[in-house]
């Protein structure tokens, strides 16, 4: 318990509260009158109403779109569903400069819905809608769908047989048994769209504007602390409410449920309607998650003389379009070297955070205390990039902690979005080991440290490789913290493919898409992996 | 040893690691070795070319770190943050149109950097004082994509008045004042043009079907026409971008054309400046002074076109083939006092958000 | 061997032990019997060292063990659903104890064919515990727990989740080879049954206190308290005075042994001691129900309702047992009277 919270008060809650505490402090007066006048600020409130409506409507259409497609992957069988289940959670490990750059690339001037059938979509509400739901479909088919692949279907035949009919069984037994699932599916894309940032600075036109957005605007161009931190607080604000209502969602999910493994559940579709729903879910993660990231591959493999590896060649050799010192190729070593780093801290942090979690009957203070952080793990992932990154700059800046031009702040800002993906991912498989077995072990001669050898480890060893994988790729995908530190100069795949996008000619967009599709790759290999270990997906993302 | 025991070791453990890592490694910068490094903070655009810094390295026995900090908004907002603790000795990439800010905050000390005499007198807009040194040079301009105008016998726009004229109606594409640079310069160039009219300026070219994107790369690369990143499928011929976007497009073509397919129209521009300075508070004084006396030198200064897409501002640098040949020289890019920027830049952009975004 | 000086534990308030003073011999087998939360099974954790005691203290083999953890306690539990260590296969499993003593690999492969062997799954090796049947998961931890010769072996609920007739046989076994390998054994259970051919001395547990210790025979014959006959699955106890050598009950005068202390107490009437008569002879009595339990003695089980008093359960003969709502009479034989003293 004091690892983390240490790791997280010096690498968190320090520098936020310093970055906050600098636009609304001057040497001993807080002006927190300054509040009332952002609050009040029409063009606040603009941005207010669009951050809650987008992200509402965001997260209706993803968990509409997203519900078949998590009751397909749950109880059906059919060949290459751990190759698309991989697939599908890629975009949610992309850096969100990628997804705006495919979705462009498909939806804007030019793009193929505009070549084929005349539509544009880029600067609407509608792209970004979409390219969030392509990011967070995952969320949903894997929180609800792990759920629902373990739901014993014998409960849906008992009230079949007290006759309710098909659709009537399903509302009554197996809604209410996934309604908490669906409930924390909901406030999780919420979360994530409510502080949607890359999304809506690539496809969002100068005219919408979040939260997140406007505290970036007033951080980074304006520099305008005071308004800047009385959006971080908002948002804050926001955030918390949110994830208290997920922590409540989650804990009555923990609700006792029949489960069976997931195995015994799905089958192959059997009547003509289980077919068509099973084409409908396909098409629609064809049309929603294949062509974006397609799309991103055809543009790699697009160079002037007719498609070929030209941009992939290019990225290997240094100084052809002058816009690194080192080969753009090593940008793939760099991320590569950094997430890894990343994933030791965030499983080490995550891990041991995950293991004071699971320490039950301490008494109701610290019980509650340790739900408490159990959802301030998660605040991270609420908070604006820049705001982290700036607070970095101006908190760490004295010895022993002056971590600012240290290769090392690259993987610690890292590490902070991977922890809690991490005890996401261990937290339930560590409160299902039986204590009893651990105390078996030491009756058995086990001391303690031996018997958590001897014991948790073996059984958790699984989804500690499930959880350095998710916490690798979100690592390798981060983007927004890493580009606001000033860092040595190892851009990472993320920041390499900004800084291609970022300049003139055909050479460095071709480059940008190459490394996004290199990226892509990467993700898509790491998550495969998972899924090749994964036996039960009953994380709770 | 008890449960409780045991993670409470464990955790001493883990913080001794934790904060012996971080003081190792900061005190490897900081200690011994840093009188042998120089470090520069700059923005993610920063290039350079490694043969050049290892020719610094030989001259003057300092190895060059380089911190980048996000785009060039963030990077001298950080820095001004740091001010006084600095994370470097040298800082590279304030403009003239944020120029101000540092300097009003007192990030930089004074230096007078050798080969100063080279430089325009006109670029150096600290000449009293010589807390910032020019560096590069550039311009915002309106680009033009050739073949459009070549297919439609139509001759491309010239100046910023010509934006407005119906021949060119729904072709101009331009970023966000707010939040993009060419946005920013654009804006400035037309009030340096218009002075108090520009608002009546910019009303003409809303009606004349201007649009406005967020960031400068999806007006280049996706809605500009002659963009070749965008395969030329952008709707639009006209778009703020940079005096050296031409000669980009001609980069890694093969054969190479004898024209650029883009061209700019060179009554539009404004002037762009990119300053260094030496930081209050560095830890290496010396260093980043021979790191600042590096930059204007003209092995640094020729290096930088093709590294930045910038102009040398000394005057006796050569410029590369690729400039000569596609590039065209701006003479008269508006130009305007950073002062007045730093005063009104707020206000113009707020009152161009609500006249052309809104 | 072990030996409990006022061990209390609380939870919450709630005394889970009260004062419980407790000793159990070398090679003797001592069964706790109680209902569900009588603190049986924490008993166990605190002499396996997984509870530590508010009060009291733990002795084995002379010395004082309450403060060591448990890894270094020896002593072996056998868990209620038996804990098995999923990840490993069966020899992984038996082989646990030994490993964490350091045996020599070739020493501990022989003890634990042995120990298969002995427990009836000879060649099981290699086999993953989530194969196992119930039964074959109890005598895998039943050898796990076996296999580092623990000086103390206890069980909690050795035979709880299995069937019936596996549970019958299976006692009988384990009886024997305790007896074979001479163990020092503390069980737990909520079953007389099992209790009664397990133990040498079963000990009656309600809230957290002893409420009777001895042989089961004693137990049996001589329930110490109401609550004690109750748990034995006696209900025939009433209110009486005793005079002499009969008392009176609700039931009217009835038979006491020689020798039973006079005054008002609680008597039991066991089943057994009750013959049916014609209706004029003995107490009138309707037959309410009868259940037939089958096994061996083919008995049935007769409630009945008498014309005053509470009703009385009557075990009788198959084929004497009457039709029910037919009306008979009863007559108590002195020897199955029992006072419990209050």
């Amino acid at each position: 318990m004091v690892v983390p919270v240490v790791f997280f008060g010096v690498l968190f809650a320090y520098p936020v509260t310093a970055i906050v505490g600098r636009g609304l402090r001057t040497p001993g007066q807080w002006h927190l009158g300054r509040a009332g006048q952002v609050l009040t600020d029409p063009d606040v409130l603009d941005v207010l109403w669009f951050t809650v409506w987008q992200a509402a409507a965001s997260t209706v259409c993803t968990l509409a779109i997203a519900l078949p497609g998590a009751y397909v992957f749950a109880r059906f069988d059919f060949p290459g569903k751990q190759l698309l289940r991989a697939v599908v959670t890629v975009p949610f490990v992309l850096p969100t400069v990628v997804v705006g750059s495919a979705f462009l690339a498909l939806l804007g001037r030019g793009g193929a819905l505009d070549e084929w059938f005349g539509v544009r979509l880029d600067t609407s509400v509608w792209a970004i809608l979409l390219a969030h739901v392509f990011i967070n479909y995952a969320v949903v088919v894997r929180t609800v769908g792990g759920l629902w692949s373990q739901l014993d279907p014998r409960q849906e035949e008992a009230a079949r047989v007290l006759g309710a009919g098909r659709l009537a069984a399903w509302a009554r037994v197996t809604l209410p048994a996934l309604a908490p699932s669906i409930a924390a599916a909901g406030l999780i894309v919420f979360l994530f769209t409510f502080t949607s940032f890359g999304v809506i600075q690539v496809l969002g036109g100068p005219r919408f504007a979040t939260l997140e957005v406007e505290v970036y605007r007033q951080t980074a161009a304006l520099l305008d602390l005071p308004t800047a931190a009385v959006l971080t607080l908002l948002q804050f604000a926001a955030v918390t409410v949110l994830l208290a209502a997920h922590a409540r969602t989650v804990r009555k999910r923990r609700a006792s449920l029949s489960m069976v493994p997931a195995a015994q559940t799905a089958r192959r579709p059997q009547s003509g309607g289980q077919w068509a729903l099973l084409a409908g879910v396909l098409g629609v993660v064809a049309l929603l998650i294949l062509v974006p990231l397609g799309i991103l591959v055809e543009r790699s493999l697009d160079s002037p003389h007719g498609y070929g590896l030209q941009h992939f060649r290019a990225l290997g050799s240094a100084d052809s379009s002058g816009t690194f010192t080192v080969a753009p190729a090593a940008a793939i070593g760099n991320s590569l070297a950094y997430a890894a780093v990343a994933t030791l801290i965030a499983l080490f942090v995550g891990g041991l955070a995950a293991a004071a979690l699971t320490v039950r009957g301490a008494g109701r203070v610290t019980e509650r205390l340790v739900r408490g952080f159990d959802s301030m793990l998660m605040l991270p992932l609420g908070t604006s990039a820049v705001t982290v990154g700036f607070g970095f700059l101006i908190a760490l800046d004295e010895p022993p902690l002056d971590l600012r031009a240290t290769w090392i702040i690259v993987p610690l800002a890292q590490s902070l979005v991977g922890i809690p993906f991490v005890v996401r991912t261990m937290l339930p498989v560590l409160r299902a080991v039986d204590v009893r077995l651990r105390e078996a072990a030491a009756v058995l001669g086990a001391s303690p440290f031996r018997a958590w050898r001897e014991v948790d480890l073996p059984l958790v060893r699984r989804a500690v490789l499930v959880a350095a994988g998710f916490a690798f790729a979100v690592s390798l995908g981060e983007f927004g913290a890493t580009v606001f530190i000033a860092r040595p100069d190892a851009p990472t795949l993320p920041v390499a493919v900004a800084r291609f996008l970022g300049r003139a000619g055909e050479v460095n967009y071709g480059q940008a898409m190459a490394m996004s599709t290199i990226l892509m790759l990467v993700c898509t290999c790491t998550l495969l992996a998972l899924e090749r270990i994964r036996t039960d997906s009953s994380g709770e993302f | 040893m008890s449960k409780h025991a045991l993670r409470t070791t464990a955790a001493a453990t883990a913080v001794i690691a934790l904060v012996g890592l971080s003081t190792a490694c900061s005190s490897t910068d900081s200690s011994g070795e840093h009188s042998k490094t120089v470090t520069l903070v700059t923005h993610d655009s920063f290039a350079v070319s490694k043969s050049v810094l290892k020719k610094f390295t030989a001259r003057s026995g300092y190895r060059v770190k380089v911190l980048r900090g996000g785009d060039a908004g963030a990077a001298v907002n950080q820095t001004v943050l740091n001010k006084g603790n600095p994370q470097g000795d040298v800082f590279f990439g304030v403009d003239n149109t944020l120029l101000s800010r540092p300097l009003g905050e007192g990030v930089f000390d004074s230096y007078e950097a050798e080969g100063l005499g080279k430089v325009p007198r006109e670029l150096q807009l600290d000449r009293g004082r010589h807390r910032v040194t020019p560096v590069d040079s550039g311009e915002i301009c309106v680009n033009f994509d050739r073949g459009y105008f070549e297919k439609r016998k139509l001759d491309p726009p010239e100046s910023l008045a010509d934006l407005a004229e119906p021949e060119y109606k729904n072709l101009l594409v331009t970023s966000n004042a707010a939040t993009s640079s060419p946005g920013l310069g654009f804006l400035l160039a037309t009030v340096d043009e218009y002075g108090n009219g520009w608002k009546d300026y910019w009303k003409k070219l809303k009606a004349n079907g201007v649009e406005v994107v967020d960031g400068w790369e999806q007006a280049y690369n996706d809605r500009f026409s002659g963009s070749n990143g965008g395969k030329g499928k952008g709707d639009r011929p006209l778009v703020v971008s940079y005096a050296s976007s031409p000669p980009v497009e001609v980069l890694g073509k093969k054969p190479l054309p004898a024209q650029a397919p883009t061209g700019i129209a060179e009554k539009t521009c404004f002037q762009q400046t990119e300053f260094a300075g030496l930081l209050k508070g560095a830890k290496n004084p010396e260093g980043g002074k021979a790191l600042l006396d590096f930059m204007l030198s003209k092995t640094f200064q020729e290096d930088m076109p093709l590294q930045m897409f910038v102009n040398p501002v000394r005057e006796d640098a050569e410029l590369p083939e690729l400039f000569t040949k596609y590039g065209a020289s701006v003479e008269d890019a508006a130009a305007m006092d950073p002062s007045k920027i730093a005063e009104n830049r707020e206000q113009w952009v707020k009152a161009w958000t609500s006249l052309v975004v809104k | 061997m072990l030996r409990l000086d006022g061990v209390t534990v609380s939870f919450g308030g709630v005394r889970a032990l009260d004062a419980v003073d407790l000793e159990v011999a070398d090679h003797e087998t001592v069964c706790v019997l109680g209902p569900s939360g009588s603190g049986k099974s924490t008993l166990l954790r605190v002499v396996a060292g997984l509870q530590q005691p508010d009060a009291g203290r733990v002795w084995l083999a002379g010395w004082d063990r309450t403060h060591v953890p448990p890894h270094k306690r020896g002593v072996g539990l056998m868990f209620q659903d038996h804990q098995l260590f999923p990840q490993r296969d069966v020899e992984g499993n038996v082989a646990f104890g030994l490993r964490m003593r350091h045996a020599a690999r070739a020493e501990s492969a022989e003890r634990v064919t042995e120990l298969l062997e002995m427990v009836g799954l000879p060649s099981a090796h290699r086999r993953a515990v989530a194969t196992l049947s119930g039964g074959e998961q109890q005598r895998v931890a039943l050898a796990r727990a076996l296999a580092p010769q623990p000086d103390l072996l206890m069980l909690d609920e050795p035979l709880g989740q299995l069937d019936r007739v596996l549970r019958e046989r299976l006692v009988v076994e384990l009886r024997a080879l305790f007896d074979r390998l001479g163990s020092t054994v503390l069980a737990v259970t909520h079953d007389q049954g099992e209790a009664f051919v397990l133990a040498d001395r079963v000990v009656v547990m309600n809230e957290g206190r002893i409420a009777q210790a001895g042989t089961p025979l004693e137990v049996w014959q001589k329930p110490a308290s109401e609550f004690v006959a109750r748990f034995l699955g006696f209900d025939n106890i009433v209110e009486a005075t005793v005079h002499g050598d009969s008392a009176d009950t609700p039931w009217g005068k009835i038979p006491v042994p020689e020798g039973t202390q006079a005054g008002p107490c609680k008597l039991l009437v066991r089943p057994t001691g009750l013959r049916t008569t014609s209706v004029e002879d003995g107490l009138p009595c309707t037959v309410e129900a009868r259940t037939f339990r089958g096994g061996d003695a083919a008995a049935v089980t007769l409630l009945l309702q008498p014309r005053h008093g509470p009703r009385l359960e009557a075990s009788c003969a198959l084929r004497e047992a009457p039709e029910a709502g037919t009306s008979i009479g009863v007559a108590f034989d002195e020897k199955e009277v029992v006072r419990i003293s209050t």
